[in-house]
């Protein structure tokens, strides 16, 4: 085992930097421009039951240190997914994949959950109850207890591999929300999902994107993101994964010191292709700055004392 | 695609809010016309999709308006800065259905793509007519450059002040092969109804990562959903859904 080698639920990755679903398709775009079984592991996009075409554009608006989106969760569908995308995927990518999962009904989630436990070359399922950019879905799952709670544990009947939900930044009190799920059998959480947002056209008076709202990434919400991580490491004994804004070693790090066992990196893939390759170059000098010999023994480490 | 750092040797303003840089750099893979290059500017999250223009040895030169905060930053560089680029983005136009007298046609910041493809088209010995759309007679740029590379050029401006009055669709000859086309979407959707051959199209879309990995800017096609950064910029008449 690495230096950066790290448990997740279960299941020994060779590193915690994980490209974080939507901003990674099925990595074929990212295999062209590196070994992409240098990462942990990576979550691909996010995919329904049926096929989905998602939103109008525009989808994306510029904003100070970020970006919003509002893709609208556009997949083919799991059952392409299966049939298409995953033995294209498992060419360029020999280890097991997060499969990020999201739906509209309590059925959905499960459908969709249940056809992807099927798959070998799935790993996790990652459970989406956040995304912000879709309507009677996503994010509605995520801003109750008792729903987020009802959605674990419907998906963890049908299925025997770890399940990660994906927790909303958008409410009052997150780590009542991972509590929840925890207790629903949840066997880790993931946070955060984009924060909801707006932009406007000030010579049209009208909003940026088609959708009107998006969520909002990139490095303007890791603070926010870092105090979620935080609070949740300390709500529940499962693991975190921590993810919003993250786009340097020294981020990684500081999200591990908050309590993240491993670290989704989103937008900065977008704005630069090859940061999860440099974070991960970057990591074992760091390290030895800081006086980290195995990446692991930092998680939660600055919760002591 | 590929990530390399280009330096500014040119940067000058052409013709009302258009601006042409030159850029030297490693312009390894990227002599299809119609493809483009997405930049980094400091203070900005996003890069900025930019269409080349022409490539010559280790020069790449772009032509921009100023339309927002990204171009208006990049207008304001001066020579010997150097940017970070993303280069060979997009598919490009696909010149072997040009047949022997394509005809261009482009308006206003859709102009710069076409010259590239213009000079390709004529070291093919293709016989290039060319039609420039602009508001004004002030905002003509690149009719003398066209010109030289042996096509036949007509320019048409809605006022009037220059060549034809109106629109690059008032300017269609007849017996053209095949055409290209770039431009603002008011025009495209004019010159797919004006057009009687098959043609290809360069489209513009606001772009999350500009490769193909966020679905940021994807279209309904006739062919299904195709993401303009990496399945476009250039489509074909035929796949083009626009009810009439």
């Amino acid at each position: 085992m690495g230096r950066l080698s790290t448990d997740l639920c279960g299941i020994e990755i060779d590193s915690p930097i994980i490209p974080a679903s939507g901003t990674f398709g099925y990595g074929y775009e990212y295999a062209e421009l590196y070994d992409i079984n240098i990462l942990g592991t990576f979550s691909f996009k996010g995919t329904t039951k049926e096929p989905r075409f998602g939103n109008p554009t525009p989808r994306i608006a510029e904003t100070p240190s970020g970006m919003l989106n509002a893709v609208g969760l556009q997949n083919p569908g799991v059952d392409r997914v299966i049939s298409e995308e995953l033995p294209r995927l498992s060419k360029v990518f020999g280890k097991p994949v997060m499969a990020n999962v999201s739906g509209f009904s309590v059925d959905e989630y499960v459908e969709t959950c249940a056809k992807l436990d099927s798959q070998e070359q799935v790993g996790w399922l990652e459970v989406n109850i956040s995304c912000p950019n879709v309507h009677g879905g996503g994010m509605s799952f995520g801003t109750s207890a008792d729903s987020a709670a009802e959605v674990t544990r419907e998906v963890k009947k049908v299925t025997s591999k770890p399940v990660i939900m994906k927790l909303s930044p958008n409410v009052t009190d997150i780590a009542a929300i991972a509590r929840a799920c925890e207790e629903a059998g949840a066997d880790g959480v993931s946070l955060i999902n984009t924060l909801m947002g707006m932009r406007l056209d000030i010579r049209r008076r009208k909003p940026i994107l088609a959708n009107r709202t998006g969520g909002l990434s990139g490095p303007a919400v890791f603070p926010v993101a870092l105090r979620m991580v935080w609070d949740v490491y300390k709500a529940v004994s499962i693991p975190v994964v921590g993810m919003g804004g993250v786009s340097s070693a020294e981020d990684v790090i500081e999200m591990m010191l908050a309590g993240a066992a491993a670290v989704e990196i989103g937008s900065a893939n977008l704005t630069d292709p090859y940061i999860c390759r440099k974070i991960t170059e970057d990591l074992p000098e760091l390290m030895d700055s800081l006086g980290i010999e195995n990446i692991k023994d930092i998680i939660g480490g600055a919760h002591n004392g | 695609m590929k990530e390399s750092v280009f330096r500014i040797k040119e940067n000058r303003k052409i013709a009302p809010l258009t601006f042409l840089m030159v850029l030297e750099g490693d312009c390894a893979g990227m002599d299809r016309p119609g493809q483009f290059v997405n930049i980094r500017i400091e203070g900005l999250f996003l890069r900025r999709p930019i269409s080349v223009c022409d490539v010559r040895g280790d020069e790449l030169t772009l032509i921009y308006k100023t339309v927002g905060k990204g171009t208006e930053a990049m207008s304001r560089m001066s020579r010997g800065q150097e940017l970070s680029l993303l280069t060979g983005l997009g598919n490009g136009y696909d010149l072997t259905k040009a047949g022997d007298a394509p005809l261009l046609l482009g308006g206003g910041v859709g102009v710069p793509p076409l010259y590239l493809l213009a000079r390709k088209l004529r070291q093919e010995g293709k016989k290039v007519r060319v039609v420039l759309g602009f508001n004004r007679a002030d905002e003509i740029f690149f009719e003398r450059e066209f010109t030289e590379l042996g096509c036949e050029v007509t320019v048409t401006t809605v006022d009037g002040s220059a060549g034809i009055q109106g629109f690059v669709t008032d300017a269609i000859p007849e017996d053209y092969s095949y055409f290209y086309t770039c431009g603002p979407e008011p025009m495209l959707r004019a010159v797919k109804k004006a057009t009687g051959t098959s043609g290809q199209f360069s489209f513009e879309e606001r772009m999350g990562c500009g490769f193909g990995a966020c679905m940021g800017c994807t279209c309904r096609t006739v062919t299904g959903y195709k993401r303009i950064c990496k399945d476009g910029p250039v489509l074909e008449k035929e796949e083009i859904l626009w009810e009439d």
